[in-house]
C-alpha cells in the first residue's frame, strides 16, 4: 500500500472530524448549559446548506453564500429557541426528544414543499477548485484543507470564547450552575438564546461546507446528526474539548475503517468476503467504538464539569 | 469482637484531595443505639453512604453480621438486613403510602419477579405493611399518595418502610430532620422501643434526642472518629467540647 | 369492584371500533381497508412492546427499530430459505431448513430479539438520562449498517417474501384472517402487559421508574427489573416485526432505522405514556395521518410534527390523558 494513499486518508479523517467538531460543539454546548437534548440539530445543518446553495446560485459568490448560512441557520436557531425550544428546557429528556423529533418532521417537509425533493448543486468556488501539492509529495483537494482550516479557526475562537470572553465565562457559569448563575442576575433567556444560535450556526456552516462535496437536499442532516451524538456521547456531553477529542476519533475510526479493514481481512479471507465483511465491520466501527467506550466511562471520555 | 452486628475497620474515602473518610473504625453491638455526631462537613452522609453501599470506599471494610460486605451493592447489603432510612425523605411519590411499604415487604420476601399475580391481591403483603403502617402511626393515611404526605408523615413513612423490611441492624441517617419539637419527642420515644428489634446506628443532629437515646457517642472530625464513649464521658470530654459541642 | 373507570369504558370502546372498522370493510367488500387496519394493529403491537419499558420503566429507548427489524428479517430469511428451499445454515452435518410457518417464525422472532435485548440492555441500563437514549439508538445503528452492508439479505435493497408464511391451515392469505391473527396476537400482547403492570413485577418496574435509591434500599436490584423488562419490551416489538413483514411481504433495513423507533415512541407518546391502550390509539392515529392526509398532500410529516408537537408541548397525557384523565395507581 503506497504511503501516499495512507495519508491522503489521514487527511480526510481529519477533515470528516473536523466537520463533525463544528456539527458537535453546538450540540454539546446546548445540552451542557441548557440541559437539552436536541434532535433538530441536524435540521440547522441543512438550513445552512439551503441558504448557501441559494445564495451562491443567486450571486455567484460561493462566500456570500458561506455567510449566509451562518446567519440563515442562527437566526433559524433563534426563532426555533424562541418558539419552541424554550419550553423544554424543563422538561424530561423524552419530551425534548419528541418535541426536537417533531421538529425535524415540520422543517424537512417544509423545505421539500418549498425546495422539492430534487438535490440542489453547490459548488466548490473556483479558488479551491484545483488539488494543491502538498510537500511535493502528492496531492491533495485544497478544498477539504480549506475545511480542515475552518474547523481549526472555529475551534481556536470556540477556545477562546469560552476561556477568555465574558459571555464564555457565563455560559461556563451556566453549565456547572444554573441557579447560581441566574442569582448572579445574568438574563439567562438571551443567555440561552444566543448560545443556541451560536452552535445553530456553527451547524449551519458545516452543512454549507460539506453541501459542496455532496448533495444538498432534504434529510441531508439525518446521518450527521447521529454521528454528531456519538462524537458527544464519546467525549462526554456538555464538553467542547470531549467533542473536539470525540470528533477526531470518530473521523478517523469511521475513515480509516471503511479504507483498511477490508485491506486487512483480505489477509485471512478470500476478496470477495473481505470486501463484503469488512464493509459490514467498518459502517458499525464507531458505534462499537461508542458502546466499548460507555461501557469503561458511562459519561464519555471528558467529564465536564472538570 | 465478633459479637458486633457492623464493623468498619480503617475505612478510607477520598474525593480529589479532600479525605472524607480518613482510616475510619466504627463498629455496632447487639441491643444499643450508637449515636454518631459530628459537625457539617465531618464526612457523615459519606460514611452512611459507604456502609449502605451507595458508595465504593478507597480502602478498609465493613462486615456486617460477620460477612464482608465491602464489595456487595446497595440491594444485596438491604437483603442481609441493613435497614436504612434517608435524611431527606426518599420515597415513590406516585404510590400510596400503604403502597410503598408493600413494595418493601415485597423486596424483604423476595417476591419481585412474581408476574402472574397482581400485587393487589397479596393479602400478606398488605397485612403485615398495614402493620407497619400502623406502629409509626399512618394507618389513616395508607390511601393516600405519598406525593400528597405532609413531611411529618413522610418521615414517618420512611421508618414504615424499614420497619417492613425487618433489618438486623438500622441505619438511620437524621430521622428528626424537619420535625417539630412534638415530632421529635414521639419518635425519640419510638426509637427507644425499636432498640430491642435491632441495634441502631443513628446518625443525627438533634442532641436531646441524641443524648437522651445513646448508649454509646462516636464523634466524627474530618472524616475520623476522634472519641467514642457514653453519654457522660462526651459531655465531660474537652475535646469533643472544643471540636464540635463547643461550636453550638 | 364491578364499577369500571373512564379509561377501562374509553379502552372497551377503542376495542370494539378496532374490530367494527373491518369488519364494516368486509361487509363494503373493500378489503384495502382490513389491511390499513391491520397495519394500525401491527405498529399498535410494536408500540405496546416499547410502552412496557418506556411507559411503565421509565426506559427511553431511542432503538426499538432494532428488535422491530430483526422479528422483520427473521420473518424473511426463514420464509426466503424456504421460499428457496435452501438450507438455512448446515455446519458439519446439522442442517437447518428455512420455515414458512407463523408459529415457528413467532417464536424465532422473540427468542432472537430477546437475546440481542439482554446484549444490548445489559450494556445500556449500566447508563442513565440522555446515555441510555443515545447508547441504545448507536446499538440500534450498528444492527441498521449491518443489515446494509450485508450482502446475503438483499443489502439496501430488502428482502422479499413472495407467498404470505403460513399458521396451522389458515388462509393467510385472506385481508380478514390475517387481520385476525394480528388482532389475536395484540390482544395476548395487551393482556400480557396488564398483568405485568399490575403483578408484583410491575410494582418493582415502575417503581425503578419512580425512585431507583428507594428501590435498591429495600432490596430490589433495579438493574435485573428493567433488564427484564427490556427484554420482554423487544420481544413483543420483534413480534410485530414478524407480522409487519408478512403484511408487507418484504423486509428492508427501513425498518432497522431511527426514524422507524421515532415513529414507534411516537405511538406511545401521542396514545399516551404509560397508558395500556395508548400505543392503539397513537398507531391508529398515525396511520390516520399517513393515509388521510397522505391522500391529500405529500407532505403529510408537516402535519404529523405539528400534531406531535402539540400533544407533547401542551397534551403530556397524550390523548387517552385527554380523554380518561390523569393516570392512577390501584
Amino acid at each position: 500500500m503506497p504511503l501516499t494513499l495512507l495519508f491522503e486518508q489521514l487527511l480526510n479523517s481529519l477533515q470528516f472530524g473536523m466537520m463533525l467538531f463544528l456539527m458537535s460543539a453546538g450540540l454539546t454546548l446546548v445540552f451542557g448549559v441548557m440541559g437539552l437534548i436536541n434532535l433538530a440539530h441536524g435540521v440547522l445543518y441543512m438550513v445552512g446548506a439551503f441558504a448557501c446553495a441559494i445564495v451562491a446560485s443567486l450571486t455567484g459568490s460561493f462566500w456570500l453564500g458561506l455567510v449566509a448560512s451562518l446567519i440563515a441557520a442562527a437566526m433559524a436557531g433563534a426563532l426555533v429557541e424562541i418558539g419552541v425550544i424554550r419550553k423544554l428546557y424543563q422538561r424530561d429528556h423524552l419530551d425534548q426528544v419528541l418535541a426536537t423529533y417533531a421538529l425535524i418532521l415540520i422543517f424537512s417537509e417544509a423545505t421539500r414543499w418549498l425546495f422539492g425533493s430534487f438535490p440542489l448543486y453547490l459548488d466548490v468556488p473556483q479558488i479551491l477548485a484545483t488539488p494543491i501539492n502538498l510537500f511535493g509529495w502528492f496531492y491533495y483537494s485544497s478544498y477539504r484543507l480549506f475545511i480542515i482550516f475552518v474547523g481549526l479557526v472555529v475551534a481556536v475562537g470556540l477556545y477562546w470564547l469560552i476561556v477568555k470572553t465574558r459571555l464564555g465565562m457565563r455560559i461556563r457559569a451556566g453549565a456547572t450552575d444554573r441557579e447560581m448563575i441566574a442569582a448572579l442576575g445574568v438574563d439567562i433567556r438571551t443567555l440561552y438564546t444566543l448560545v443556541f444560535a451560536l452552535g445553530a450556526g456553527l451547524a449551519g456552516l458545516a452543512g454549507a461546507l460539506l453541501g459542496a462535496l455532496q448533495s444538498v437536499e432534504v434529510g441531508m442532516g439525518d446521518s450527521v446528526l447521529i454521528l454528531a451524538f456519538v462524537v458527544i456521547v464519546i467525549g462526554g456531553i456538555g464538553s467542547i474539548k470531549g467533542a473536539f477529542i470525540g470528533a477526531m476519533l470518530v473521523g478517523l475510526v469511521d475513515t480509516m475503517g471503511r479504507f483498511l479493514l477490508p485491506e486487512l481481512l483480505a489477509l485471512f479471507l478470500t476478496p470477495e468476503s473481505a470486501a463484503s465483511i469488512g464493509g459490514a465491520l467498518s459502517s458499525v466501527a464507531i458505534y462499537i467504538l461508542m458502546a466499548v467506550i460507555l461501557v469503561v466511562k458511562p459519561k464519555g471520555l471528558v467529564s465536564a464539569n472538570a | 469482637m465478633s459479637d458486633c452486628i457492623l464493623q468498619i475497620k480503617n475505612l478510607c474515602k477520598k474525593f480529589g484531595e479532600l479525605k472524607a473518610t480518613d482510616g475510619l473504625n466504627l463498629d455496632l453491638r447487639p441491643g444499643e443505639i450508637h449515636a454518631v455526631i459530628g459537625p457539617n462537613g465531618a464526612g457523615k452522609s459519606t460514611l452512611i453512604k459507604q456502609i449502605c453501599g451507595e458508595l465504593a470506599p478507597d480502602s478498609g471494610s465493613i462486615e456486617f453480621l460477620s460477612h464482608d460486605i465491602t464489595a456487595l451493592d446497595v440491594a444485596a447489603r438491604a437483603k442481609l438486613g441493613l435497614g436504612r432510612t434517608f435524611q431527606i425523605s426518599s420515597l415513590l411519590l406516585e404510590y400510596s403510602a400503604l403502597r410503598n411499604v408493600m413494595l418493601a415487604v415485597q423486596g424483604f420476601r423476595g417476591a419481585s419477579y412474581q408476574m402472574f399475580t397482581p400485587m393487589a391481591w397479596d393479602s400478606s403483603l398488605r397485612e403485615v405493611a398495614m402493620q407497619a403502617l400502623t406502629e409509626v402511626g399512618l394507618q389513616q393515611r395508607g390511601d393516600v399518595s405519598a406525593a400528597q404526605l405532609s413531611h411529618g408523615e413522610r418521615r414517618q413513612l420512611e421508618i414504615a418502610l424499614v420497619l417492613a423490611l425487618q433489618p438486623k441492624a438500622f441505619i438511620l441517617d437524621e430521622p428528626m430532620a424537619g420535625m417539630g419539637a412534638e415530632g421529635s419527642k414521639k419518635l425519640t420515644e419510638f426509637l427507644d422501643q425499636l432498640r430491642h428489634r435491632a441495634p441502631i446506628l443513628l446518625v443525627e443532629h438533634d442532641m436531646d434526642a441524641v443524648f437522651s437515646l445513646a448508649d454509646r457517642i462516636s464523634v466524627l472530625v474530618y472524616g475520623k472518629i476522634i472519641f467514642t464513649g457514653s453519654v457522660a464521658d462526651v459531655r465531660n470530654n474537652a475535646q469533643v467540647r472544643a471540636a464540635y459541642l463547643g461550636e453550638e | 369492584m364491578l364499577s369500571i373507570n373512564r379509561e377501562q369504558k374509553l379502552n372497551l370502546l377503542i376495542i370494539v371500533v378496532i374490530l367494527a372498522l373491518p369488519s364494516a370493510a368486509l361487509w363494503l367488500q373493500e378489503p384495502f381497508y382490513i389491511t390499513l387496519m391491520t397495519k394500525v394493529v401491527i405498529l399498535a403491537l410494536a408500540g405496546v412492546g416499547l410502552n412496557l419499558a418506556l411507559g411503565l420503566g421509565g426506559l427511553v429507548s431511542f432503538g426499538h427499530a432494532a428488535f422491530f427489524g430483526i422479528g422483520g428479517y427473521v420473518a424473511g430469511i426463514l420464509a426466503s430459505h424456504a421460499f428457496n428451499d435452501e438450507w438455512l445454515f448446515s455446519f458439519f452435518g446439522l442442517q437447518v431448513s428455512g420455515s414458512s410457518s407463523m408459529l415457528l417464525i413467532w417464536l424465532l422472532a422473540i427468542i432472537v430479539a430477546a437475546i440481542i435485548a439482554a446484549v444490548i440492555g445489559y450494556f445500556s441500563l449500566r447508563t442513565q438520562g440522555v446515555y441510555f437514549i443515545m447508547i441504545t439508538l448507536a446499538f440500534a445503528q450498528m444492527i441498521y449498517y449491518f443489515a446494509i452492508a450485508w450482502p446475503a439479505y438483499g443489502g439496501e435493497d430488502g428482502l422479499s417474501i413472495y407467498v404470505r408464511n403460513q399458521l396451522l391451515s389458515l388462509n393467510t392469505a385472506d385481508p380478514m384472517i390475517f387481520f385476525a391473527i394480528c388482532f389475536i396476537l395484540l390482544m395476548a400482547a395487551l393482556a400480557l402487559v396488564s398483568m405485568l403492570r399490575n403483578s408484583h413485577f410491575g410494582a418493582a418496574l415502575q417503581a425503578a421508574r419512580q425512585n431507583e435509591q428507594r428501590l435498591a434500599a429495600i432490596g430490589i436490584r433495579p438493574f435485573g427489573i428493567k433488564l427484564t423488562a427490556f427484554v420482554i419490551s423487544a420481544a413483543i416489538t420483534a413480534l410485530a416485526g414478524a407480522l409487519f413483514a408478512d403484511l408487507n411481504r418484504f423486509v428492508s433495513p427501513d425498518m432497522l432505522s431511527w426514524h422507524t423507533s421515532g415513529e414507534i415512541m411516537i405511538f406511545v407518546i401521542l396514545g399516551g405514556v404509560g397508558r395500556l391502550m395508548g400505543p392503539i390509539v397513537g398507531a391508529a392515529l398515525y396511520v390516520l395521518f399517513e393515509y388521510y392526509l397522505g391522500g391529500i398532500t405529500e407532505h403529510w410529516g408537516l402535519f404529523l410534527g405539528i400534531l406531535l408537537l402539540t400533544v407533547v408541548l401542551f397534551a403530556r397525557g397524550g390523548i387517552v390523558g385527554l380523554i380518561a384523565g390523569e393516570l392512577k395507581h390501584e
